[in-house]
């Protein structure tokens, strides 16, 4: 059974349990008062019809339980093949690790998730340092993140779509603005993507780009992001190798462009207070020029 | 209201005993409390055994030696214990006085072996999770001890005081008494954990 | 005191000497003035104290909801900061569970219980008292924490490793841990008080069967008090030790685990919903059957409902963990166990119903406030019923859904049975009725405000609006609703608004109410209005469950007790046979002073452990001066 017609099953049950209750009251408050009040046969009527309902609440809850519990088994026996994408979360955006049996092949990116429509995806939950929720409403349930244990979740979507998801468990400040992207994409996209991943970061030819690339490497950008082919190896934040190919920065906080790339750079901690980006000082020359080479990483 | 007598209760007893007592009742409700705790630091400790790779997680398991005596000189307290609380029922005032002294020493003299425990578990509590749940099972059951202690003194300096031929103080002696029983037997399955079940 | 001859005898009380009556008035009676009134141990005294500092903390916790009304009411708005939001919410949640919903309805039965069963104070007055400072001072602790920006920020359920030592900053979780420490001693207290008063000082007659119902709801609410809460104890200690002095309990890389502390807090949090839960069962029972003129029907089943209720909350806790990542399938023995709390509840819910129909329906304000009750209530049941689910909750976890279903419980199932029943037993608290009118009014606004701001938030929670969010993207279908949500909690706050001005006002003003105004069949209406200090001038003798119904113009009465000391009568647990004439202790200042002894110890105990040692002399000094005999009367036997 779908997710959606328990929800729909329960909601009608319990709607129409609420109803009758309701009439029952209403007409009890209304009726003028009945002549025969509390004698000994009204007692005892009363008595049955109460008992009456009692069985029916056990026969209602019986059966909700018994079809979520079908609705519980249908979920979870999808979960067969080993995982093949690590998340893990952290204070406050998520990152992605694509295993490979080849690990020449393995490659991170952060909080924009592809998967191949028509089949089943199976994530590894992990967290760094508190308790995450991964969840993508119109994918599927949440699951949490939990240091110290690993989860599971299995993904699934049926047609090609940008599907939003955002952290449920609160983890401090930032907690609101921890969103993610799944990017559900036809096999072939999909192929394509992952190739495209894979690839070292593009080489900036010249000019403002290869001039960002240096600010890159040589300020404490590099200490805390990698960018695979470069001397950036840091992984206290988001892996930058394609930051330009993804849709949104700043974990769902901003529209990915050239502009909200400088803005962010220019002053991370008025846009997401707290989060852990460092205001790093540049002049306006080296912002210009760092968020050229960013937006060019595709 | 209109009010008509229906009952003289000029004749009953000024103060309850046994189990028409207040305190009674209040320390039995106190036990529950405590037990609920001791029951509780129990659970977590085979729940943090249960996630372990090993138990001790990395540590021999404890000396016996201190622990042993603890949980024999405690058994052992429970004789005279016993007889206060039946002199204290008897209202015998001059034995209770000589009994209450006996347990000051019976509930001091634990505290030797008991201090001796804390380094026989061979860990310290900010080692790891075993050493914190050990740490904090001895520490609990350590401060019943002492209050009880106190309380034992207490009620000593009271039994030599003007206030002392009363029901209500042979009372509170009994409950005292009733209270180091609970503070034994909870030692029985502590020591059990702390000491067997690494062994097992 | 010594002169024996002047004191006065049973006899002559029964005789009805007005001497007699002044004396026994003198013995039980709170003097005047500032000493007194931190001395006094009258349950009356403590219990009105007790009432009104918690409505108090409901006020500031809804102030505090408004403010986050506010800053949700747009899209990235910019009213609250981040950090200050998580301190609201946290204050907001942990104010209304530990230092509102708890506390009022032990404050109700502090009140309450004595008069119900009949006699002159509650078991352990002293303790009683020592009970309400503490609950003040932990109060305390976390507003003036709020004040001063520090404030906990991690949840009223502080999960772990957020609130442990590494991501924990600051004081912020030690205070949220003591507060908590400071409310689970003061229930932890009054809890023992009441189940020794209700079973040894039942009036004389007042068999299992003849205890009135409310009381029945508090016996088993403390029982869940007294098993729930050491898990909570536990959970806190054991966080201030992870923080302060480096045990590992909660760290999963020295053999900790952080699920452990959400199997504790849960152990102890769901029993907690009931806790708040029961007493409104209670409450309503007690006032249904007054407003339609019949028992209620269904004594036993309950009984047995509120007894299954308290057996089984001990059994559901993993279902705020369904998305912890527990075993799926064994997750779903908690949904089973989550559902069949449907049973009890919907036994309880059908007596009502066939009390109602059989009735005699009188519509006053408490009535409205029932019938209010009735409809939130099952509203909320059927959420939880619906988050019980495990594939459901997998979705609606999290998320506004849940804030509304326990919004839905809390207040439809326990605050609109309080407010009905302030204006119940106000009269009785005060002397004063409160206004009908405003009551209505008061009633009219909160009913609807409530369900125009609650609703709603079931939408946005299948919408995928998080919970804890402090603000949210103007691109998401969220924004029209919560600013609905907003306008209509102004509705909601104005309605009660109104009710606290009803009750200031009817304070001073109210019309005069008599002993019984409405009428009512139990014993707290056969003495006057507010009772004098000693309760009853003689303990009533009971003889069925409605006594004032049953016993026509004049209550059977017990004499013999004796007026120059502070005597109550102890009664067999089972039969209520007197079996004594106790004596209760006298006022004292002991119990303050040894509150502030503990307060400073526990403070102290944040910031090193050494306090635990030094505090504890202090402590040891004042409790033996609290209970030292004194040579009153009080402790002749
Ligand atoms: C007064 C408080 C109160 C009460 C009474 C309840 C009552 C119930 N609650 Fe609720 N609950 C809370 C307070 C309360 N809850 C709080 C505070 C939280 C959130 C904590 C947090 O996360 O911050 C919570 C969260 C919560 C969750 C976790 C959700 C999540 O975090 O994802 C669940 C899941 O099972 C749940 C279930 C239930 C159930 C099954 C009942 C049942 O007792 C309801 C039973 C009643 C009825 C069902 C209605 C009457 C019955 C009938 C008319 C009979 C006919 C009915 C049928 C046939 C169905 N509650
Ligand atoms: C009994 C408990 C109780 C009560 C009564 C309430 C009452 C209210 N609650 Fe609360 N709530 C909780 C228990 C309770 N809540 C808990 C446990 C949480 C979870 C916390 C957490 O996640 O950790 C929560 C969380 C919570 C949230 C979610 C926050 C989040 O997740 O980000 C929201 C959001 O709207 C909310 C709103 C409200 C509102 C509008 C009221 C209203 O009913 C309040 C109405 C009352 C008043 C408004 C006071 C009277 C007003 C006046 C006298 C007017 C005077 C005012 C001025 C002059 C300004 N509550
Ligand atoms: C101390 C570590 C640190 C330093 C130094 C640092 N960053 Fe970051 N950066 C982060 C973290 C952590 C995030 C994720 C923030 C979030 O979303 O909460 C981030 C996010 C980003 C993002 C958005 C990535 C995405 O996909 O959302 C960009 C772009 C970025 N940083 C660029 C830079 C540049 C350019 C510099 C140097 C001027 C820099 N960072 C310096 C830690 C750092
Ligand atoms: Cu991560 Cu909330
Ligand atoms: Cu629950």
């Amino acid at each position: 059974m779908e997710l959606r017609e328990l929800l729909l099953l329960f909601v009608a049950v319990c709607g129409v349990v609420f109803v009758l209750v309701m009439a029952v009251m209403a007409w009890a408050l209304l009726r003028s008062n009945n002549p025969a009040r509390g004698r000994p046969q009204t007692e005892r009527s009363m008595g049955r019809v109460v008992s009456a309902a009692i069985v029916g609440t056990v026969l209602v809850i019986t059966f909700l339980t018994v079809s979520s519990f079908y609705a519980t088994r249908s979920i979870d026996w999808r979960e067969a093949d080993p995982a093949t994408i690590v998340v893990r979360g952290q204070q406050w955006w998520w990152q992605f690790t694509y295993l490979d049996a080849d690990p020449a092949k393995a490659f991170q990116t952060a909080n924009e998730l592809h998967i191949p429509v028509g089949t089943d995806v199976r994530l590894r939950l992990e967290a760094t340092d508190v308790i995450h929720s991964f969840w993508i409403p119109n994918l599927t349930g949440k699951q949490d993140l939990v240091p110290g244990r690993e989860n599971g979740l299995t993904l699934h979507a049926d047609k090609p779509g940008i599907y939003r998801g955002q952290c449920a468990e609160f983890c401090g400040l930032q907690h609101s603005h921890m969103a993610l992207l799944v990017v559900a994409e036809e096999p072939d996209d999909y192929a394509r993507w992952l190739e495209a991943q894979r690839r070292a970061a593009v080489e900036p030819a010249d000019g403002d780009a290869a001039a960002g690339k240096l600010v890159f490497v040589s300020k404490p950008c590099a200490a805390c992001h990698t960018v695979r082919g470069t001397a950036a190896g840091g992984i206290s934040g988001p892996d930058l190798t394609h930051v330009g190919s993804r849709s949104m920065i700043g974990a769902g906080l901003l529209e990915n462009s050239r502009g909200s790339i400088a803005a962010w750079i220019a002053d991370p901690q008025t846009l997401k207070p707290g989060n852990n980006m460092p205001l790093v000082p540049l002049t306006s020359e080296e912002l210009r020029q760092l968020t050229v080479y960013l937006s060019e990483l595709r | 209201m209109k009010e008509r007598i229906a009952l003289d209760l000029s004749k009953l007893p000024l103060h309850g005993t046994g189990s028409a007592s207040l305190t009674f009742w209040g320390t039995g409700a106190f036990m529950l409390i405590e037990g609920m705790g001791f029951a509780l630091t129990i659970a977590v400790y085979f729940y943090l055994m249960s996630l372990a790779p090993r138990w001790p997680i990395e540590a021999p398991p404890p000396n016996l030696l201190p622990g042993t005596v603890l949980t024999l000189l405690l058994l052992l307290s429970i004789v005279p214990n016993m007889l206060v609380s039946r002199w204290a029922q008897r209202k015998d005032l001059r034995k209770v006085r000589l009994g209450l002294i006996a347990m000051t020493f019976m509930g001091a003299i634990p505290l030797i072996p008991r201090f001796f425990e804390f380094p026989a578990l061979h860990i310290s509590w900010d080692d790891d999770a075993y050493g914190s749940i050990t740490w904090t099972i001895l520490g609990l059951h350590t401060t019943h001890i002492v209050t009880d202690l106190i309380d034992t003194i207490v009620l000593a300096c009271l039994m030599y005081s003007k206030h002392a031929d009363n029901t209500r103080r042979y009372g509170d002696v009994e409950d005292n008494a009733l209270y180091w029983n609970f503070v034994v037997l909870a030692w029985l399955p502590l020591y059990g954990c702390i000491y067997w079940v690494p062994r097992l | 005191m010594t002169g024996q001859a002047k004191i006065p005898s049973p006899a002559d009380l029964a005789a009805g000497d007005e001497g007699a009556e002044a004396f026994l008035r003198r013995t039980w009676s709170t003097p005047s003035g500032l000493l007194a009134a931190l001395s006094t141990v009258d349950h009356k005294v403590i219990g009105r104290r007790y009432i009104a500092t918690a409505f108090l903390f409901l006020l500031l916790g809804g102030v505090l909801a408004l403010s986050m009304r506010l800053q949700l009411a747009f899209p990235e708005a910019r009213f609250i900061s981040a950090d200050r939001y998580n301190q609201i919410f946290t204050v907001h949640g942990s104010n209304m569970m530990f230092l509102f919903a708890v506390p009022v309805m032990e404050a109700m039965a502090v009140y309450l219980v004595p008069l119900m069963v009949g006699t002159r104070n509650i078991a352990f007055p002293r303790l009683n008292a020592f009970s309400y400072w503490i609950f003040l001072a932990g109060g305390l602790l976390l507003w003036i924490s709020l004040a001063l920006d520090t404030a906990p920020d991690v949840g009223w359920f502080s999960y772990v490793p957020l609130a442990g030592p590494q991501y924990g900053a600051g004081k912020r979780v030690d205070l949220w841990a003591q507060m908590i420490t400071f409310t689970e001693v003061s229930a932890l207290a009054v809890a023992v008080e009441i189940v020794v008063t209700v079973f040894k000082l039942r009036a004389p007659g007042m068999s299992l069967n003849r205890i009135p119902l409310f009381v029945w709801s508090m016996l088993v609410t403390a029982f869940l008090v007294i098993l729930a809460m050491p898990a909570i104890m536990f959970s806190s200690s054991s966080l201030i030790l992870d923080r302060l002095v480096g045990t590992q309990f909660y760290n999963p890389s020295e053999g900790g685990d952080v699920l452990l502390w959400q199997h504790l807090f849960w152990f102890f949090g769901h029993p907690e919903v009931y806790i708040i839960f029961l007493p409104a069962v209670g409450m309503v029972s007690a006032m249904i059957s007054t407003f339609t003129r019949r028992p209620v029907f269904g004594y036993l089943p309950l009984v047995l409902a509120m007894i299954a209720t308290g057996v089984l909350a001990f059994g559901l806790w993993v279902h705020h963990m369904f998305v912890a990542g527990l075993p799926r399938l064994g997750s779903s023995f908690f949904t089973a166990s989550s559902m069949a709390i449907a049973i009890p509840a919907g036994t309880q819910i059908f007596c009502w119903l066939a009390t109602l129909w059989d009735g005699r329906p009188v519509f006053k304000t408490p009535l409205l406030f029932i019938i209010g009750f009735l409809i939130t209530f099952v509203i909320g049941g059927m959420t939880g019923v619906m988050v019980a689910s495990v594939p459901l909750d997998t979705q609606v976890h999290d998320t506004y859904f849940v804030v509304a279903h326990f919004h839905y419980v809390l207040i439809g199932g326990s605050v609109f049975p309080l407010i009905g029943a302030i204006y119940y037993w106000f009269p009785k608290m005060t002397g004063r009725m409160m206004s009908e009118r405003l009551g209505r009014w008061a009633f009219g606004l909160i009913f609807t405000g409530f369900h125009l701001t609650f609703f709603p938030m079931h939408i946005l929670g299948l919408q995928g609006m998080p919970r804890r969010v402090y603000t949210y993207p103007p691109e998401l279908p969220w924004a029209g609703l919560n600013l609905f949500v907003s306008l209509s909690a102004v509705i909601l706050a104005a309605g009660f608004l109104i009710f606290f001005i009803d009750a200031v006002r009817s304070f001073k003003f109210g019309p005069l109410a008599g002993p019984n105004p409405w009428n009512a069949p139990t014993l707290e209406w056969a003495t006057s209005s507010p009772p004098p200090p000693y309760n009853f001038r003689h303990i009533p003798v009971v003889r069925s469950a409605a006594p004032l119904w049953a016993d026509g113009e004049t209550l059977p009465v017990a004499t013999g007790l004796r007026l120059d000391r502070r005597e109550v009568i102890v009664s067999s647990v089972m039969a209520a046979e007197p079996e004594a004439r106790e004596a209760v202790p006298a006022n004292s200042i002991w119990p303050f002073l040894a509150a502030i002894a503990t307060t400073i110890m526990l403070i102290g105990s944040i910031f090193t452990p050494w306090a635990v040692i030094w505090g504890a002399i202090p402590i040891a000094i004042t409790l033996t001066g609290w209970f030292w005999p004194k040579q009153t009367p009080e402790d002749e036997s």
